[in-house]
């Protein structure tokens, strides 16, 4: 039994990473990215044909794999965010890179094309997951509520007053969209170390909207959210067994039934931290002893 | 101070700006009048660098301006944008910090923050309110002092009076008048002709991206064809 969550759990974990990274660019800068599924794919095979066929040391595989998808991404968003292309624009373009980077893969020698790469060495166990994961929470936190995270969320709430205060909104964006296209990355490659066999089928347009759906169904501008969110749309399938043939219908209707029910999403720009753990339990002590005292506070 | 040398702006195949050139000297108000669609919100972008013009020259001091906004910012051109563009979310004084990013001097910020208050002494009640809930009048005033965080010489204001009641706009334009006497110059585009004309050192027309009348705020005032176009005053019969 405990195999089979500890499996569910890694799986749930290496997707929160790639979540993470869409995090900061979604949530956090506002721009909708339909294609990184091929920051995902980019960085699993960068980093398997390092290790199965370069012998390279693991972790070191994994930073050269996000780096790699890193360096695409700016491939792909030096002239598009340079067009300050926006919204759905934006999006549209993603899409297109995202089926596009499938597509080479399907047909490149060294991806060992459709046929996928198999053979990876096993190197990803629950306990290295678990560790990165909670690495890289902690760096997207720091990049989130450093000065580049408020750059972010300026241009987010309102790009043509950070603009006009001076802030490059292509830089900005470059910069988001090259972090979250690394920690996809790591998350491709430690997704391949744990299932041992890649293909390009794997990374199609499904993940990315996936990956984007976890976001805003977690909350934009938040990081607790999308990272909850991930964990449950990860288990949800696993729990819905039981629900049979109905499974994908319930997996819908729960989607669904979270964007009416909170629209906002599960954790909209609330963070679920020391900070908010402190203020929640003062809330309640404050409650219970003197209820007419309080109220009036605004 | 600004000159602007027969600027053409394209919108894909449209010219919304033809061969347009201003000047605007130290420590004036300059304004522009125009109706809808006549390219006044598209050239103030313009020269702060948020579209590209196709020909043309923009100087300021002297000196070309640079392409990038944030440059153009750099260099002491701000530009506070129509609907005021404030974050609704933050405090006033968050507005006003904001308006400061480029700065790193965090004494003279916190002096000018002061400073903002002695000249809008309504933000300073409104201090820790968030934007959001502040009247129109006072989002404006805020938006002002938030371009004059930045410490420009030349500050654009597009459209200050949009949406603003009559006597909320005569307040508007008294700061607009006290911002100038401090000695920063003002570049503004208005439809509420007769108003900014009645303060305004110079002022050109424009019209359908081209400039047909230039001259003193009051000569434009007085002019006929602006009497009629823009003030709505018929002209005696004779």
């Amino acid at each position: 039994m405990w195999n089979y969550i500890e499996g569910i759990l890694c799986l749930a974990l290496i997707s929160v990473i790639s979540v993470l990274g869409l995090t900061v660019f979604t949530g956090f800068t506002g721009m909708f990215s339909m294609g990184h599924a091929a920051f995902i794919a980019i960085g699993a095979y960068t980093a398997s044909i390092l290790t199965s066929k370069a012998h390279a040391n693991f972790y070191l595989a994994l930073a050269l794999g996000g780096l790699m998808s890193g360096f695409v991404s700016l491939i792909i968003g030096y002239p598009t965010l340079r067009a300050k292309l926006q919204n759905d624009y934006f999006a549209i373009a993603t899409l297109g890179f995202g089926e596009a980077v499938r597509v080479i893969l399907e047909n490149l020698k060294i991806t060992n094309g459709a046929r996928g790469l198999v053979g990876i060495p096993a190197r990803s166990t629950f306990l290295n997951i678990l560790l990165i994961t909670v690495l890289l929470t902690i760096i997207t936190a720091h990049y989130v509520y450093s000065k580049y995270g408020r750059q972010s969320v300026a241009i987010r709430e309102d790009h043509v007053a950070a603009e006009m205060m001076g802030i490059n909104l292509f830089t900005v964006r470059l910069r988001a969209l090259f972090f979250s296209a690394v920690m996809a990355g790591i998350g491709g490659g430690l997704y391949a170390h744990y299932v041992n066999f890649i293909q390009p089928s794997m990374f199609t347009s499904t993940q990315s909207t996936t990956l984007i759906a976890a976001v805003v169904a977690g909350g934009m501008g938040s990081i607790t959210g999308p990272f909850v969110a991930m964990l449950i749309f990860s288990a949800l399938p696993e729990i819905l067994r039981v629900a049979d043939m109905w499974r994908l219908v319930a997996y819908g209707l729960i989607l669904v039934l979270i964007m009416v029910l909170r629209p906002q999403g599960i954790f909209g720009y609330k963070e679920l931290n020391f900070k908010f753990v402190k203020r929640w339990i003062k809330k309640i002590r404050a409650k219970k002893p003197a209820l007419p005292a309080e109220g009036g506070d605004a | 101070m600004l000159k602007v040398d027969n600027v053409n702006v394209f919108y894909g195949h449209i010219h919304a700006i033809r061969d347009v050139s201003i000047e605007a000297k130290d420590s004036q108000i300059v304004s522009i009048v125009g109706a809808n669609g006549a390219g006044k919100s598209t050239l103030m972008m313009t020269i702060a660098g948020v579209l590209k013009k196709s020909s043309g020259s923009i100087s300021f001091d002297g000196e070309l301006l640079p392409a990038e906004p944030h440059k153009i910012l750099a260099k002491g051109v701000c530009l506070v944008p129509e609907r005021r563009r404030l974050y609704a979310n933050l405090t006033v004084r968050e507005n006003l910090l904001a308006g400061a990013y480029l700065r790193k001097d965090k004494a003279a910020i916190q002096e000018d923050m002061e400073e903002m208050f002695s000249l809008f002494p309504i933000l300073k009640q409104r201090f820790k309110q968030y934007a959001g809930t502040l009247s129109g009048g006072e989002q404006q005033m805020l938006a002002i002092a938030r371009g004059l965080m930045s410490r420009p010489k030349l500050l654009m204001l597009d459209e200050p009076s949009l949406g603003l009641a009559p006597m909320l706009v005569q307040q508007v334009f008294d700061t607009i008048c006290n911002v100038r006497d401090r000695g920063t110059t003002i570049f503004m585009t208005e439809q509420n002709a007769s108003d900014a004309l009645a303060i305004s050192d110079y002022a050109y027309v424009l019209e359908t991206g081209r400039i047909t009348l230039s001259g003193s705020g009051k000569e434009v005032l007085e002019n006929p064809e602006v009497q009629k176009a823009y003030l709505g005053i018929k002209q005696e019969q004779s």
